[in-house]
């Protein structure tokens, strides 16, 4: 693929409840900090704008339509939408861009998930015959995952608990995360169990919140003349919804998006991980063939605040902005959709 | 499969799985402040600091200009008539009586029209551009909805310019 500058990235908080404000009250400061940080206008200054939602969060139809409203499309915009996270919405931009029908996009996400039961919602990703009618919610599925995990002897449960309290000790440095602190591996081990064998801890909490992207060809970049980072790869691969067709325990559509994104052809100094769950950072970093030399979220990651459809796009933003920042040279990240790590994409940034 | 075992199946033209989910929906801020206006008897639209346009109900953004709305604007009691439809279908629970009439009314002060009940008049007469005004139901009844008000009825007041309607004179 050719290379394609990231520009500038913005995210709001992660909140438990963003209150009154509705999707476009949501949008609308994130956008306007991404454009402003681009040095452009609005959405009329870039070729394409692509977002990334789900009606099903907040219960209101149509609710993505709105998400438009804060773009300023008069006169008409090429727009599109991904009913997904928008690290897909990313993808579609990426398209766009390599087929020559754009030289920029503005990306964005956005969940507003307080208003409903958020696993119960989920739980209508699930295939609608056989799965969906069982109610089988999304930390279920996340238990299922983990129990085979630590029955098979690939984790143990103190491999958990660990993985919460770096999260929790990374989020200190990130001032949109909505869990930080430090606290003990023994300490999150007393917590009682949730679903077994998850405690409370081992999920993202519930967020509300928005993210923003500017993107471009290099050439376009430089005419703007703004720092950028450079995506040199992007893939994702989808498993069956079948989850007895899976094992569970191991990710194959985020390795071969990894190999086919080029996660091993450099050095990863950081990578940021959408693990909903602690177990399936273990399972990630195996299947992205991470070593100990490899910053894993620190950010904090989603354990720290989950932006439903935008916390993929996110994971790429906060590896951009690190290398814009100057602080690396080279990071990957990781997005995923549907349940227990049903769909993943991988992305490979470096420095321009 | 064999024949046999094809005619043994009952065709599966179909099966039965209800969704239900809660939500506890949020209307917005901008919206919420509309509704508020609505219960005291008020239509407030917001306008845009860009292009100057009053939007009902507002949604807290111009969806033209892609920019905050805040500045509140009391609108009139009175508006136009900028399009019209008779209703003949009866629609379940709607306990209205077909043959109605459905309008986008333009509020006096605002660009944006809304739908409500034409009444008070004879169907044949509606016309784009007619004057009408809105008639409140007893301030006993006001809730956080539209149906405040129990319709618009004629004014007599003459028509407005079909290129006039939705024109903001301030703007």
């Amino acid at each position: 693929m050719r290379d394609i500058a990231i520009v500038s990235f913005v995210q709001s908080d992660c909140v438990r409840d963003a209150g009154a404000q509705n999707e476009v009250e949501l949008i609308m400061p994130v956008l306007r900090k991404a454009l402003d940080a681009a040095g452009i206008q609005s959405a009329q200054d870039v070729d394409f704008t692509c977002s990334g939602s789900c009606d099903y969060l907040q219960g209101a139809a149509f609710a993505f339509v709105s998400g438009v409203d804060p773009l300023g499309a008069v006169p008409p915009i090429k727009e599109s939408h991904v009913e997904m996270d928008a690290a897909w919405a990313l993808y579609e931009a990426v398209l766009k861009i390599t087929m020559g029908q754009a030289e920029s996009a503005l990306v964005y996400g956005f969940g507003k998930s307080s208003p409903g039961e958020l696993p119960i919602v989920l739980s209508q990703q699930l295939d609608p015959y056989y799965m969906a009618p069982l109610w089988l919610d999304s930390i279920s599925t996340a238990a299922l995952q983990a129990r085979t995990m630590l029955d098979n002897g690939d984790i143990t449960e103190k491999d958990m608990a660990e993985v919460v309290a770096r999260s929790r000790k990374n989020a200190k440095s990130n001032p949109h995360a909505q869990l930080k602190g430090d606290v003990s591996v023994d300490e999150l081990l007393a917590e009682p169990t949730y679903l077994s064998p998850l405690r409370k801890h081992d999920c993202c909490p519930v967020s509300d919140g928005a993210c923003a992207m500017v993107v471009a060809t290099v050439e376009k970049a430089k005419e703007w003349g703004k720092p950028y980072a450079v995506l040199k790869g992007i893939d994702h691969r989808i498993e069956s919804h079948n989850f007895g067709a899976r094992d569970l325990t191991q990710s194959p559509s985020t390795q071969a998006a990894a190999k086919s994104a080029g996660v091993a052809n450099g050095p990863v100094e950081v990578a940021e991980i959408y693990a909903p769950f602690s177990h399936q950072e273990i399972i990630l970093k195996r299947a992205l063939g991470l070593g100990d030399d490899t910053v894993v979220n620190p950010s904090g990651g989603v354990l720290a605040g989950n932006l439903m459809m935008a916390s993929g796009l996110s994971r790429i933003g906060e590896v951009a902005m690190r290398i814009i920042r100057g602080d690396i040279k080279r990071g990957i990240a990781h997005a995923t959709s549907g349940h227990a790590l049903q769909q993943n994409l991988v992305a490979v940034l470096e420095e321009a | 499969m064999s024949d046999q075992n094809t005619e043994a199946l009952e065709p599966i033209t179909g099966i039965e799985v209800p969704v239900y989910l809660d939500y506890n929906f949020t209307a917005g801020r901008a919206t919420a402040r509309f509704l508020t206006g609505v219960k005291n008897g008020k239509l407030l639209g917001q306008r845009c600091p860009s292009c100057r346009n009053v939007y009902i109900p507002p949604r807290g953004c111009c969806a033209a200009c892609g920019v905050a709305t805040e500045e509140e604007v009391e609108l009139s009691n009175k508006a136009t008539v900028e399009s019209f439809t008779i209703v003949h279908i009866p629609i379940p629970g709607n306990p209205i009586k077909p043959p109605y009439v459905i309008a986008n009314l333009v509020p006096d002060g605002a660009n944006i029209s809304f739908l409500h009940v034409l009444s008070e008049c004879k169907n044949e007469d509606v016309r784009i551009g007619m004057r009408v005004e809105a008639l409140w139901k007893d301030a006993s009844e006001w809730d956080y909805a539209m149906e405040n008000i129990q319709y618009f009825r004629p004014i007599d007041e003459p028509d407005m310019e079909v290129e006039e309607i939705g024109r903001l004179k301030d703007a």
